[in-house]
């Protein structure tokens, strides 16, 4: 079955049922003034200089930039992976990081990764059960149901459930990965340049999955990507870093209507977006380029 | 982490930062560690501890050795004759098994002949081979060598195996379809692919030479390291035995250090870990 | 290949390879004019000898004494590469996993591992209450190096993401040794494993050589002071079957729990 079918399929299945719960009022990340320096007694490298941004529940924000403008960074101090130097990030109102807090990583931000990082030596299912096992939310039975349940109505990825990942392509893989995030109900899920490996085909086939998922189980997405397409294509609002310092040059309102189609990028309104992404960009990716940028800041 | 403010330097914090710079390199939880064994040591000694009883302390073991170990020449002969046991049995190994370890990669018939004979042959520890040894070479010396030579053999032979048969076959393919003939392939490709396992099967081959020499030398023969150790043994001198183990520590270090630094120079592109 | 395995050249050759083997060794050491061949025993001697109801040197697959050595040998192995196992593998683990403590464990291994656990013999013999003992120690040593730098190096190349996912999805401490720690560095774990037990037999060899009574390392130094030459080769051929079998049997087990590893594989990945 084609891509566009399968996914035909499951919009009408899932028409009518929510596959997790719907949390229309979660998900609301405020970041301020936040800004991120490595080693500030040495190097003094500054990762993120000063970015604010306010992200509405349930909206599909891409960060886009060249290397090493800190997208990255900014990512992991949501996932809590790394701390803020200055500033503050908030969720739903509580402090999420501090300058004095520890990083704090959690299920309400959960973490898809640019490499994949589903469990080898877990078959899918067993991916996908472990968040909600591991916080001690259901019993292992109740997981087994829901994850078989999500799997389903994402693209009917249930079928490889006893599969392990490295038996399966990479999108499927990286779709599973997205239900193992999703499965967890968190209010934030956090894309890591979850496409970057793959070639063009797949990725719009992807483009298209990511998107289902998004309108099955609406939820607050941040998408980081250097690839100024794809970011316009799938996001409701684009975040232009700059490189070193990272800084937030601009925000670019995308207001597509969704369901979101892959001739839209043959349309006017569709380039426009991309001239004004573009123009900002350019010349800071010709900065990094000459300056050597390594991808991983 | 620090607190706030660090877009600014603040230049008190400076001072803090280079030692705390200086402390980590240094690895001081590392030194308090090696002090403890040591202190241990001598306590557990001190207090006649079972077992421990008729152990030297770290003490008198310092005086042995400064007092007659570090001006005789006959310790410092046992060096001179274990390191040359182990040159001799470890070079002789990599002269006879890389070539032998190219060969079987490369030739299928061959390695299809030989290899199952060494791998038959292979999990006999290379300390059985004495007796058979001391039978076979006309001098304690020569079988000695050829004990040592044994336990480095296998490995290298086995490590370059491996590696040639993993070579992956797209590049030989690319070669092969620009042009190149098989010297070409061999020295061009082959060859550097196969280095970085000839040189994890040298730093393999080096540790498990000095374990052999030094047995072989207790079992077999009237000088070296291992035998010192051993006449510490039956003379009940403990600390000779403490001194000799330690001597026997240092030389195996300073060889496989010689064997990184070799390893360094043959793969200048391997970023260092 | 069409062919069965076991009809394929490879079969063959490795055979065809076996036997002018043999044939060498029969040759050189009867006809080949070195006295340091002819004093070798030959290979029909030896198979004469091993096989025999009544060998001249009274060690064969017949008498009892032959099996009393291999359990000898096979308890202190399997005692001491037990004991390696428990105690290396945490060990390794934690020292991959807590920098505290790997700066202070780093160190003190760093100061004991060049010692070549041989050496260490003769202060085994003094410091142990028995024979037994102090040769077990000695091929702990061993074991437990390999053990510990194998189970270290694994956990150590295990990704950082797979850490950050578990992290990510509300893992407690116990839950990341649990999955992912422990699978993750599995397959490291069981390649320190079989070499822990090459090494284990290797020193056990020699232990038993240089102090032990019975055991198949004693066996082979006793005949050849008694100049019972075929059961030299016995002993050794014996050795050589022993660690082949352990080697095998923890690699068996080691692809049964490393299923995934194993399937991946086998699906061309």
């Amino acid at each position: 079955m084609s891509a566009i079918g399968e996914i035909g399929r499951a919009l009408n299945e899932a028409e009518n049922s929510t596959a997790i719960t719907p949390r229309p009022n979660e998900g609301h990340l405020s970041i301020q003034n936040v800004s991120k320096i490595y080693d500030p007694d040495g190097a003094h490298v500054v990762a993120v200089n000063n970015a604010s941004l306010e992200i509405a529940p349930g909206d599909f924000v891409a960060i886009v930039g060249p290397s090493g403008c800190g997208k990255s960074t900014l990512m992991n101090i949501v996932a809590g992976f790394d701390n803020v130097t200055s500033g503050l990030v908030k969720l739903d109102g509580n402090d999420l990081a501090t300058p004095n807090s520890p990083p704090r990583p959690g299920p309400d931000r959960v973490v898809v990764f640019q490499n994949g990082a589903l469990f080898p030596w877990k078959t899918v299912l067993e991916n996908v059960m472990y968040g909600p096992i591991v916080q001690h939310k259901m019993t292992p039975k109740e997981a087994e149901e829901k994850a078989i349940d999500l799997l389903a109505k994402c693209g009917g990825l249930d079928k490889v459930a006893d599969s392990y990942p490295p038996q399966l392509s990479s999108g499927m893989q990286r779709r599973v990965e997205i239900v193992r995030a999703l499965v967890n109900e968190p209010k934030i899920l956090l894309l890591d340049e979850p496409f970057r490996a793959m070639d063009t085909v797949s990725k719009t086939v992807m483009h298209q999955h990511l998107l289902e998922m998004y309108r099955v189980c609406r939820r607050t997405i941040v998408f980081i990507t250097h690839d100024l397409e794809e970011a316009i294509y799938l996001a409701d609002r684009v975040v232009v870093m700059t490189s070193r310092p990272g800084t937030i040059k601009s925000i670019i309102q995308v207001n597509l209507p969704r369901p979101r189609v892959p001739d839209m990028m043959l349309g006017a309104e569709y380039l426009a977006l991309k001239a004004q992404a573009i123009a900002g960009v350019h010349e800071e990716a010709k900065k990094a380029f000459e300056r050597g940028e390594k991808e991983h800041a | 982490m620090r607190n706030g403010e660090a877009a600014v330097q603040m230049p008190a914090g400076k001072k803090s930062a280079k030692r705390n710079k200086l402390l980590k390199k240094l690895n001081w939880r590392g030194l308090v560690a090696i002090a403890g064994f040591f202190l241990g040591w001598h306590l557990v000694v001190v207090m006649g501890l079972p077992g421990f009883k008729e152990i030297s302390s770290p003490l008198m073991v310092l005086q042995t050795f400064f007092g007659d170990y570090l001006t005789n020449s006959v310790y410092w002969d046992s060096w001179l004759q274990s390191f040359k046991r182990v040159i001799y049995g470890f070079i002789l190994a990599q002269v006879i098994g890389i070539p032998l370890g190219l060969l079987l990669g490369t030739r299928e018939s061959f390695n299809n002949l030989v290899y199952p004979v060494i791998e038959i042959l292979r999990p006999i520890p290379p300390l059985a081979w004495v007796p058979i040894s001391i039978l076979f070479w006309p001098t304690a010396e020569s079988s000695i060598i050829f004990i040592t030579f044994i336990g480095a053999f296998f490995i290298i032979v086995i490590n370059i195996h491996d590696a040639v048969r993993s070579i992956k076959k797209e590049h030989l393919w690319l070669a092969q379809s620009l042009g190149a003939n098989s010297r070409k392939i061999f020295l061009r490709i082959m060859i550097p692919s196969v280095i970085p396992s000839i040189a994890v099967g040298m730093t393999l081959g080096m540790a498990v030479t000095w374990n052999v020499v030094i047995a072989a030398e207790m079992i077999a023969s009237d000088s070296g390291l291992g035998r010192l150790t051993w006449e510490g043994y039956t003379s009940h001198t403990v600390s000779v035995v403490i001194i000799g183990m330690i001597s026997i520590g240092l030389a195996g270090y300073v060889s496989t250090a010689v064997v990184d630094y070799l390893e360094k120079k043959m793969m200048p592109w391997r970023i260092a870990r | 290949m069409g062919t069965p395995w076991w009809r394929s050249r490879k079969f063959w050759l490795m055979w065809v390879g076996y036997i002018c083997a043999v044939a060498a060794w029969y040759a050189s050491v009867k006809w080949l004019p070195i006295d340091a061949f002819n004093r070798l025993p030959d290979p029909w001697t030896v198979a004469k000898e091993w096989f025999s109801p009544e060998p001249v040197y009274g060690v064969s697959i017949f008498t009892p004494v032959y099996y009393d050595h291999i359990l000898y040998s096979v308890y202190r192995a399997t005692a001491a590469f037990a004991l390696a196992v428990v105690l290396g593998v945490p060990l390794g683990i934690i020292m991959a996993w807590n920098k505290t403590f790997d700066a202070y464990a780093s160190a003190l291994v760093g100061l004991l591992r060049p010692i070549p656990p041989l050496a260490w013999i003769p202060l085994a013999i003094l410091m142990f209450p028995g024979i037994e003992l102090a040769v077990i120690y000695v091929t702990f040593l061993v074991a437990f190096f390999a053990t510990i730098m194998n189970t270290y190096v694994g956990v150590k190349s295990i990704d950082q993401d797979y850490f950050r996912a578990a992290a990510s999805l509300g893992s407690s401490s116990r839950d990341v040794l649990r999955h992912v720690i422990i699978p993750g560095a599995l397959p490291n774990i069981f390649t320190g494993l079989q070499i822990a037990m090459g090494a284990a037999w290797f020193s056990l060899a020699a232990g038993e050589m240089i102090a032990a009574q019975y055991g198949l390392g004693y066996l082979i130094f006793e005949a050849y002071n008694l100049i019972q030459f075929p059961t030299i080769v016995i002993g050794m051929a014996t050795l050589g079957v022993a660690g082949y079998i352990s080697s095998a049997i923890i690699r068996v087990v080691g692809n049964r729990l490393m299923r995934w590893h194993a399937q991946s594989f086998g699906m061309g990945g």
